[in-house]
């Protein structure tokens, strides 16, 4: 039996007489990368707000690494990371700063902050950048980075909110295989993207259409289902029958 | 249509920073030419001075025949640009903002209705609403209708696609097709590959230079060595072994599959391949020579 770490019964989130988010019920298992799909405007965030203890829900039930959404969300925070294309790292401070300042947000102690510090530099091999601004560094680095900061507190599911828009093929690549070395440790990675060969790479994924999950399995199972052999062909099917704008 | 040559953009108090090193290419009327690369790669830059609104370090550049320098006015009123970043006035209506770029430009709404009609109409139910409050995708539709209404000769489109959802960039470049029909030239630029095969032509791009300059096919055609798409029963351990594979020169994944590069002149190299992934313990393998796509081409260069 794999061990649960995300669960939601029927949760749902209206904005007044708009529902966003409507009796979503899904349970994602430790270790696994979890594809979060749907257009733009499906419901996607609104949902991923609520799990990572941003937003309340109008109704249903939901627990984030054991911890309630309405009542626990401060222990969910200290529980999972998070990164986003918009948000991240401080472009004023340096790459060692941004890794001590997030240290201290999670309470990490000086001690540890210096030992992690020295593990996420060596193995991302930014010796050279250590002392640099954050805004300097590539794209790639800066996500990277971010994702190892994430990381930084040992969360027991990390949230990715569209990790890898704009970078070269390759560099998606690289971030990727970050992702994976993060799953094999028994790290849950809970991850949306546009990009469908992406999809690809996780273990199962959900397809939201206008405030509902539409589909959730293994990319494999999905095809077979949808009697296809693409991905695109998946969500176009599905994406397609979206009635709400966004 | 448009042609750079040469053109050289650095930034910063010493010029240290160089955004565009050395780039030469032309657009031909009426066809749809794509930047393709990542961000930082320098594709704002060049789309800036081409409209005239950043002046290059050297190199000259025109266009529809007017030089970006000393032909700007001519210029601006001729292309039509529609920045990656939300620039149209917040505080002012969907029709308010349509009207006042028409206004500028010395035309109507109404003259122009048609080129923009297909996208206006999706909007038009929101027409009063301030352009602030718009979702995302709508408010690229108006960015496009605004940079369209004076009926352009060339379209200047900077990631017109970022963020946005697979069917809505569907959309998005099925509209582009049609405008091209109306001859207008477009310039559109993208970090995503999969866009780069419904352009005419592509110029890949990477940290300010540019690699290539052709159609997504005979990049494609010019990929060097053989491409073999490769599936087993587990990611990771396949890339993992396909990685130490002596006769393989670059792996990676690919969607539900793994590529590998092999030289042309190897015989009976799925046979082998197939040999040491099942001594690697993998199972279930499938192993097909595939046409490189534009994105391993480009893998290819960075590699």
């Amino acid at each position: 039996m794999q061990e649960v770490v995300i669960k939601t019964n029927k949760l749902t989130k209206r904005f007044r007489d708009f529902t966003a988010v409507n009796e979503i019920t899904f349970e994602v298992y430790k270790g696994e990368i979890f594809g979060f799909l749907g257009a733009n405007g499906a419901g996607k965030t609104t949902a991923m707000r609520i799990l990572i203890g941003l937003s309340k829900p109008t109704s249903g039930s939901a627990t984030v690494a054991g911890f309630d959404v309405y009542k626990q969300t401060e222990n969910i925070k200290k529980n999972i990371g998070y990164m986003s294309q918009k948000f991240s790292l401080y472009e004023d401070l340096t790459v060692l700063e941004n890794i001590s300042f997030y240290g201290g947000i999670y309470g990490l102690s000086d001690a540890q902050i210096k030992t992690k510090s020295d593990e996420l530099i060596t193995s991302l091999g930014l010796q050279n950048e250590a002392k640099k601004l954050v805004a300097s560094l590539p794209l790639g680095w800066k996500q990277k980075l971010s994702f190892s900061v994430a990381l930084l507190h040992e969360p027991k599911i990390v949230f990715l909110d569209e990790p890898t828009g704009g970078v070269d093929p390759l560099t998606r690549r690289q971030f990727w295989d970050l992702i994976y070395d993060a799953a094999d440790k028994g790290v849950t990675i809970f991850v949306t993207t546009h990009y469908l060969d992406e999809a690809e790479y996780c273990n199962r994924i959900s397809i939201m259409v206008d405030g509902k999950i539409e589909a959730l399995d293994s990319p494999e199972n999905l095809k077979k289902q949808f009697n296809t052999h693409s991905m695109d062909e998946v969500f176009y099917e599905l994406a397609r029958a979206a009635k709400r704008g966004e | 249509m448009v042609t750079a040559n040469n053109l050289v953009k650095t930034y910063g108090k010493k010029h240290e920073i160089p955004a565009v090193d050395d780039v030469s290419f032309s657009v031909n009327e009426g066809e749809i030419f794509g930047l393709i690369g990542p961000d930082g790669a320098g594709k704002t830059s060049i789309f800036r001075m081409l409209t005239t609104l950043l002046l290059p370090d050297s190199g000259s550049a025109a266009v529809a025949g007017f030089d970006v320098v000393k032909g700007y006015r001519e210029i601006r009123n001729i292309v039509g640009y529609m920045p990656g970043k939300f620039s149209l006035y917040p505080d002012l209506s969907v029709e308010e903002n349509l009207n006042f770029f028409a206004t500028v430009f010395g035309t109507t709404i109404r003259e122009n209705y048609d080129l923009i009609k297909e996208i206006y109409v999706q909007l038009e139910p929101f027409k009063k609403r301030r352009a602030g409050k718009l979702s995302g995708g709508m408010k690229q539709k108006l960015a496009l209708c605004c940079a369209l209404i004076h009926k352009p000769t060339v379209l200047f489109l900077d990631e017109p696609t970022t963020g946005v959802d697979p069917v809505s960039r569907k959309e998005f470049w099925e509209m582009l097709k049609r405008l091209k029909a109306q001859n207008i030239t477009i310039l559109v630029s993208t970090a995503y590959m999969d866009e780069a095969t419904l352009c005419d032509r592509i110029a890949l791009i990477h940290s300010g230079k540019i690699l290539t300059v052709d159609t997504p096919a005979n990049i494609s055609a010019a990929y060097p060595d053989k491409l073999l798409e490769v599936k087993a029963n587990k990611m990771s351990a396949l890339l993992n072994a396909l990685s130490r594979f002596q006769k393989g020169s670059g792996s990676y994944a690919f969607g539900e599959y793994a590529h590998v590069s092999v030289n042309r002149n190897e015989e009976n190299i799925e046979d082998e391949l197939k040999n040491y992934l099942q001594q690697a313990g993998l199972e279930n393998i499938e192993i097909k020579p595939i046409k490189a796509s534009v994105e391993d081409y480009f893998i290819k260069l960075l590699k």
